[in-house]
């Protein structure tokens, strides 16, 4: 508990330290002006979502071949946590669009990846909910997840053949692309504070969902006697 | 060997369990004809705007149709208390899955090809040149759908609200499906036909890719 409570404080130093540099630290870009500084928030968004759908695949992976509650439960956990940072991503995306690109959304492939995205892990918890026994919730819902990992290479590039309208990626672009030394330093504060806060996120919703797994084994329990 | 002669088998079930009633085929065709229909009210049907949406609602319709049509299909086997006797009868799950799948492409060809006259008069579109290319790209497209559609009909057979569960799973999925074989066909009907080999090769990689995973995981799928 004091662990939790300690992360939790060290964790909201650092992102008020980061939201500080991000503002008042790191330059204000060139053409776009003030409201890039939402990227600060957008990308570590999006690379937290993406780290937690690979461990909601990972999770699911292992349920299926391991069988031990412990993989659903990090496979529901990393669900929530990632459905939540791909909503930040896509409430963050259209305030940037619309000052920038004169249009709130457009069907470009990422954007579109995202929505996708969205919606299938919003099935995913759906399904979940509407499947009683524990054991076949967890086996269906992982099965499911694992074919909706699949998908996702595949919508990408179906959507990308299709159109696309993204700025190129400027921080591993090629050349030509690159941030300002400042810029940098902030871009990578944001990173860590928020693979902190996803891995805090991650934690505390594992624990919530053995916790109710063990209140549902007693309240089974019983009922049977 | 044994699972090309079960498969064999259990496709012969599946095929005349539907001819003998033909329910889910003639409701199936009812529904795309309502939807195209309805669909011609959204926009004015005229040649070019035709050639521009058709395609995509075609599309649209086709997958609406067959989240439907394969609700019944492990559903049926559940109600009827027949899982348990399949999977013991069936040496490999997979002869099952197979089964399954040969039979839904096909009833979702078969419906796919009665609408598509229909279609082709109602919103004046030349077909006839092309027929065999269609054909190539709608067998590809249907499996794409069939193939999880088949795999997720035995999710949601087991889950409350089944009914709006399984289109709720299989939509989504099927994005890539739905942009590749609305590209492929589109340009099929466009003033110079042109086959699309990029779009065909992607929809065969789809297949590919989710035939793979129900080979390696149909077996879980099945666990009652």
């Amino acid at each position: 508990m004091l662990k939790t409570i300690l992360g939790a404080v060290v964790l909201f130093l650092m992102i008020a330290f980061t939201a500080y540099l991000a503002f008042n630290y790191a330059p204000i870009e060139k053409s776009m002006g003030v409201i890039q500084k939402i990227f600060y928030l957008h990308l570590p968004s999006a690379f937290s979502s993406f780290v937690a759908l690979g461990v909601c695949f990972y999770a699911n992976l292992m349920y299926v071949f391991k069988r031990q509650p412990k993989w659903d439960w990090l496979g529901v956990s990393a669900a929530e946590v990632g459905l939540a940072f791909i909503s930040v991503v896509l409430v963050t995306g259209p305030i940037w669009a619309h000052p920038v690109w004169g249009i709130w959304w457009t069907w470009d492939a990422r954007l579109t990846l995202t929505f996708v995205l969205w919606l299938l892990y919003i099935s995913y918890l759906l399904l979940r909910s509407m499947l009683e026994e524990p054991d076949k919730r967890a086996l269906f819902s992982a099965l499911f997840g694992i074919f909706a990992f699949l998908d996702v290479p595949l919508v990408y590039f179906s959507i990308r053949w299709w159109r696309t309208q993204h700025p190129q990626p400027v921080i591993l672009g090629g050349p030509g692309s690159g941030l300002e030394a400042r810029m940098r330093v902030s871009y990578l504060l944001v990173w860590g504070a928020f693979t902190g806060l996803l891995i805090l996120l991650l934690n505390a919703r594992y624990k919530l969902e053995a916790m109710r797994a063990s209140v549902e084994d007693l309240r089974t329990e019983a009922e049977v006697q | 060997m044994t699972l090309l002669s079960n498969t064999a088998v259990l496709l012969g079930k599946e095929l005349r369990t539907e001819f003998r009633s033909r329910e889910l085929l003639t409701t199936t065709v009812v529904f795309i004809l309502v939807v195209v229909v309805l669909f011609s009210f959204t926009f004015d049907p005229s040649v070019s705007e035709s050639r521009r949406f058709g395609p995509g609602l075609l599309w649209l319709a086709f997958l609406f149709a067959a989240s439907l049509m394969l609700q019944p299909c492990f559903l049926r086997e559940q109600n009827n208390d027949t899982l348990s006797a399949l999977r013991l009868s069936a040496g490999d799950p997979f002869a099952i899955f197979l089964a399954k799948l040969i039979a839904n492409t096909f009833f979702l060809l078969l419906t796919e090809l009665l609408m598509l006259p229909v279609f082709a008069i109602l919103y004046n579109v030349r077909i006839l040149s092309v027929l065999p290319q269609l054909i190539l790209v709608f067998f590809l497209g249907s499996l794409g759908v069939a193939i999880p559609g088949t795999a997720f009909s035995a999710i949601s057979a087991q889950a409350r609200m089944r009914e709006l569960m399984l289109p709720l799973l299989l939509l989504p999925l099927l994005t890539p499906v739905l942009i590749a074989s609305t590209e492929a066909t589109a340009s099929l009907m466009d003033t110079k036909p042109e086959l699309r080999r990029d779009w065909l090769g992607f929809l065969a990689g789809f297949d590919v890719v989710f035939l793979t995973a129900l080979w390696l995981f149909g077996e879980y799928l099945l666990e009652e």
